[in-house]
């Protein structure tokens, strides 16, 4: 079986998968039940001065009949006295030497401050430090969290300090909420960060009660933004951290809507070395770990891959910027009428929502309806694939169209050769 | 046997179609839509009312997520025969109604077809999860190889024991294989997850019947050695049994001709196996349909249930005589698959005959809607009387109309005096059900029978002979595959436990 083993900039843990700090990993039960679920790793909930939390604090987004597709909370960090939170974790460590405890942290923005939360935090035997720089809400207006996240002089700084007196490889947790995360995570790297992990919530909040027109999660008829998290937010959380593995040097612990091998494969790929999750756990129980310890070690001996290192950022080279995608590839819808039930769905999806492509097509002998894809006029968006519900009926055939690759880069650098006047303003380097 | 009037046969295609699937395999987009259903429930309810206790949330959550061959790891680890028991379980008393989507007035998820996809999709693939243990040195004998003894010798092979099966039948599966339904699951489908145990290690001896006293047969001395399986191996061989890895490729000669065997089985005493094996497993299941005890019984024409369901399992359809007008005899599960084969047979009439009303009747619901939709005649409240004959075959059956004392299946049976009639039929099935082996469990020294069933500690399946186990229907007087398999996994911990190793009784 392939090597699920960890190391992330010196944390060790049996596998990638660890409880991102959150309700799960509130307490050294939990996160003991955790570890004996298979779990490697857990980030404790975030550690601070203790906070006071609403109720209600969750609120979810069901799509049809599944639930949770999106999940959002207004919670604060531990509402815990930090000498109980400190205690367990020694507790954990004691008993679990194998697995990776990190403690997450957020105190005042003060040196001092920062200095002796890391000091006794490692005292008590965490394997790691993650800097708590993204929760979005309540912690921000007291210019903790997201407050220090978005502000990359803040995030070198703070960072720095904690290196000054860390023993153990520090963790920076990097808030979405932030027009480009990679600015924030260079400058995590800057401070001395070993690591950094994302995604924090993103900012949301999740509907109004039409009655009684109070905002959800309700507190007392009234609510607050807070963060959202959960498989909704896995394409954001993706798209970032492919960001990030383009930018820095330092691992990243993905985080954002995994809740499947696959999904926590794809982060790999995209240049994750450990994962970390908190709503799958919230909404299943940390049973679910073993289907995802399982799965992957099938899919990396399927691929041939001895380790999980062997994966990590492997499909980082294959996310380039718009200006290198090839503009002769071509790519064409096809249905196949054996498969199609006649639903018309492609149809109206490219009639009124794409290029107009799809003609009916006169009923079959069956008397079936197959709509037929005007292959000269399909532009190969791929609208009426994803909107087809029968598996595997329109598929994207390539077209070999026999041109040489061609960029917009190209494009450009072409126009100007001709030209002497750039085409457009060069956003690519150029 | 030569009937009155044949039914007259089908176009091949015909057969086919009428035998076809009553549920086929989930399309990967049925199933995933299927397993998308499940709520994952913690603690399931459908956990607990599966006799083998396969962990179902998890297994379908793996379908979900696309870890298949997980998925068939946890059903299999669970019940070697977890494809089988997916086609036949009857899922609407088991696990599909424990299922709590029921109590939202929903379907409940299809967890018997899902069972089935993952496991064909994996075992179809040449995965098999088994594994051997490592050799503890002891060597345990399963008397029949249906799914009781199937799933105590996987079992026992997973804890490093060598193990061998004796069956009388020339293939092996036992009821599995000769006995459900066609629609439900053919005999191939059954041969395949022997072929599961089988590359475990498990040695199954085909065509060799297990006797109990006198110790030595037919003027030969059934000594064996080494191993039986060289006495076996030397006397005939209606199928080969080289383990494949491959899952695709039988191993079995699936010719129906080697189905029914040539010759009488080769035999082995119950001495022969005491002095090899540490610990012998009794999985021979049931016997010989009832007799009716009627006049006629003996006419052509006349036959039991089993006789008749071995015929639809063994035998290319057309090949199958059945007569034009039938009469099958109880209203049981076993006469449900009786009147039904019959009809998709080509019967055009076929009556199902019980002696007490529509309530009482003891199949399951699912099964008698199965009849009604075949176009099944049934006359309730009848008793037969007598089988009338015409040069040695059979040309009816004389019934009365019955009045019932009481209610429920407990009520005495009246006859209405002057409620006969004759039924005109080519064909009796008896479907009374089956007799218990008392005859061979007998020979057994020490070990107690109640009612013809083998009397074993609930826990362990060890009977009153510390040395034999015992599971299946020859213990709970038949019942259903997947509590066979239950049985048969309770009794290979005991013997795991006797024999000196740690007991590891799931709760
Ligand atoms: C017609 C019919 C339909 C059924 N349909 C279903 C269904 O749809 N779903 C379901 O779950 N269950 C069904 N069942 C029940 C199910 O088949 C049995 O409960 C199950 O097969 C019992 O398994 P077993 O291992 O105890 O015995 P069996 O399957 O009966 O196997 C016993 C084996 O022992 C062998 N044997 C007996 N004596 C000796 C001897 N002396 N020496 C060597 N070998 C011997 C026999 O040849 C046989 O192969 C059906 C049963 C019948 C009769
Ligand atoms: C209820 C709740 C509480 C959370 N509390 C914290 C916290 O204290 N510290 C922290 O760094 N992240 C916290 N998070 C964010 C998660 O660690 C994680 O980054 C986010 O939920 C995305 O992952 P997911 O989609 O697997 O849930 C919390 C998330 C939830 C849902
Ligand atoms: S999940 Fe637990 S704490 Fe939350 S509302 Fe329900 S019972 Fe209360």
């Amino acid at each position: 079986m392939p090597d699920l083993a960890v190391n992330f900039a010196g944390i060790t843990s049996p596998n990638p998968f660890w409880l991102a700090s959150g309700p799960p990993s509130n307490t050294a039960g939990q996160v003991m039940r955790a570890f004996d679920a298979g779990w490697g790793g857990a980030v404790w909930k975030t550690i601070g001065e203790p906070v006071i939390n609403t109720t209600s604090r969750y609120g979810g987004i069901d799509y049809g009949p599944q639930k949770l597709m999106g999940f959002n909370n207004i919670e604060l960090i531990s509402d815990r006295p930090i000498e109980d939170n400190l205690c367990e974790i020694a507790e954990v460590k004691k008993r679990y030497p194998r697995h990776a405890v990190i403690a997450s942290l957020m105190v005042e923005s003060r040196r001092e401050a920062w200095h002796e939360m890391v000091k006794r935090a490692e005292d008590a035997g965490s394997d790691g430090l993650e800097l708590n720089f993204g929760c979005p809400h309540g912690m921000s207006e007291r210019g903790m969290g997201a407050a220090v996240g978005q502000v990359p002089e803040y995030t070198t700084m703070i960072t720095e300090w904690v290196k000054e007196v860390a023993r153990t490889p520090v963790i920076v947790k990097l808030t979405p909420n932030i027009t480009d995360v990679t600015r924030i995570a260079v400058a995590a790297e800057q401070g001395g960060a070993d690591g950094i992990s994302l995604i924090n919530t993103i900012n949301s909040l999740m509907g109004v009660d039409l009655d009684t027109l109070a905002p959800r999660p309700t507190v007392a008829g009234k609510s607050s933004h807070g963060g959202y998290c959960g498989p909704a937010v896995k394409p954001i959380a993706l798209n970032m951290v492919a960001a990030c593995a383009r930018r820095v040097k330092i691992p990243i612990s993905g985080i954002g809507g995994i809740a499947t091998w696959s999904d926590a494969a794809e982060f790999v790929a995209l240049g994750a070395s450990s994962l970390q999750v908190c709503t799958a756990v919230m909404h299943y129980g940390f049973r679910m770990v073993e289907d995802m310890i399982e799965g992957m070690e099938s899919y990396l001996a399927s691929k041939g891959l001895a380790r999980l290192d062997d994966l990590v950022g492997r499909a980082v080279p294959n996310v380039a910027d718009w200006g290198d995608l090839d503009l002769n590839y071509k790519i064409v819808a096809e249905i196949n009428p054996d498969l199609c039930i006649g639903c018309h769905l492609c149809y109206v999806a490219c009639e009124d929502g794409a290029h107009q492509c799809i003609e009916e097509y006169p009923a079959s002998a069956s008397g079936k309806r197959i709509p037929r894809i005007i292959k000269d006029e399909c532009v190969g968006c791929n609208l009426c694939a994803l909107v087809c519900p029968v598996h595997g009926c329109i598929t994207m055939e390539e077209i070999d169209t026999g041109k040489p690759v061609f960029t917009w880069k190209d494009r450009a650098r072409e126009q100007r050769q001709q030209t002497g006047i750039a085409y457009t303003p060069s956003l690519w380097g150029e | 046997m030569k009937l009155e009037q044949i039914a007259p046969k089908l176009p091949l295609e015909k057969y086919e179609e009428n035998f076809a699937d009553l549920n086929p395999l989930l399309t990967p987009q049925q199933a995933l839509i299927a397993a998308s259903r499940c709520l994952y429930c913690f603690d399931a309810p459908c956990i607990v009312a599966c006799p083998t206790r396969i962990d179902v949330p998890s297994f379908i959550r793996k379908i979900s997520t696309g870890n298949l061959t997980g998925s068939a790891r946890v059903i299999l680890s669970a019940n070697v025969l977890g494809e089988s028991c997916g086609r036949v379980c009857p899922t609407e008393v088991l696990c599909e109604g424990a299922c709590v989507l029921n109590g939202t007035g929903e379907r409940p998820v299809e967890i018997g077809r899902l069972q089935r996809y993952a496991v064909d999709y994996a075992v179809s693939r040449g995965f098999n999860p088994l594994r051997a243990g490592t050799p503890n040195g002891q060597r345990v004998a399963c008397i029949g190889s249906g799914p009781a003894s199937l799933a105590c010798a996987a079992e026992l092979a997973g804890r490093g024991y060598a193990v061998e099966i004796f069956d009388r039948n020339a293939a092996p599966g036992g009821l599995n294989t000769y006995g459900i339904a066609a629609y439900k699951s053919r005999a191939e489908d059954s041969l395949r997850e022997v072929r599961l145990v089988e590359n475990v290690g498990v040695r199954i001896h085909q065509g060799v019947e297990v006797t109990g006293d006198p110790r030595i047969v037919e003027g030969r001395e059934s000594k064996v050695e080494g191993t039986a399986s060289a006495m076996v191996d030397g006397s005939r061989s209606a199928i080969q049994r080289e383990p494949s890895t491959e899952g695709a490729a039988s191993t079995f000669d699936l010719q129906p001709s080697t189905f029914n065997l040539q010759q009488a089985p080769s035999r082995i005493a119950l001495s022969e196996l005491e002095s090899q094996y540490d610990a012998i497993f009794i999985g021979v299941g049931l016997g010989e349909t009832w007799d009716l005890q009627l006049p006629g019984e003996g006419l052509r024409g006349v036959c039991g249930a089993m006789e008749f369901i071995e015929r639809t399992k063994s035998r290319p359809f057309a090949g199958i005589d059945v007569g034009r007008r039938v009469a099958v005899i109880g209203a049981g599960n076993t006469a449900v698959d009786v009147v039904t084969a019959a009809r998709r047979l080509g019967a055009e009439a076929v009556y199902m005959i019980y002696r007490r009303g529509e309530d009482s009747m003891p199949a399951f619901a699912y099964e008698y809607e199965l009849a009604k939709q075949d176009g099944v005649i049934f006359l309730w409240n009848t008793q037969p009387l007598a089988i009338l004959g015409h040069e040695g075959a059979v040309t009816g059956l004389q019934c009365a109309r019955t009045r019932l004392e009481g209610r429920g299946r407990f009520a005495r049976v009246d006859i209405e005096p002057g409620s006969n009639f004759v039924l005109e039929v080519d064909m009796i099935v008896k479907a009374l059900g089956q007799q218990p082996m008392t005859e061979f469990l007998r020979s057994i020294p020490g070990i107690e029978l109640r009612s013809g069933r083998v009397v074993v500690d609930s826990a362990t399946h060890q009977t009153a002979n510390p040395k034999y186990f015992a599971g299946g229907d020859c213990v709970n007087g038949g019942r259903e595959v997947v509590d066979a398999v239950a049985e048969g996994m309770a009794a290979a911990r005991g013997i795991d436990a006797w024999l000196g190793h740690e007991l590891t009784v799931d709760s």
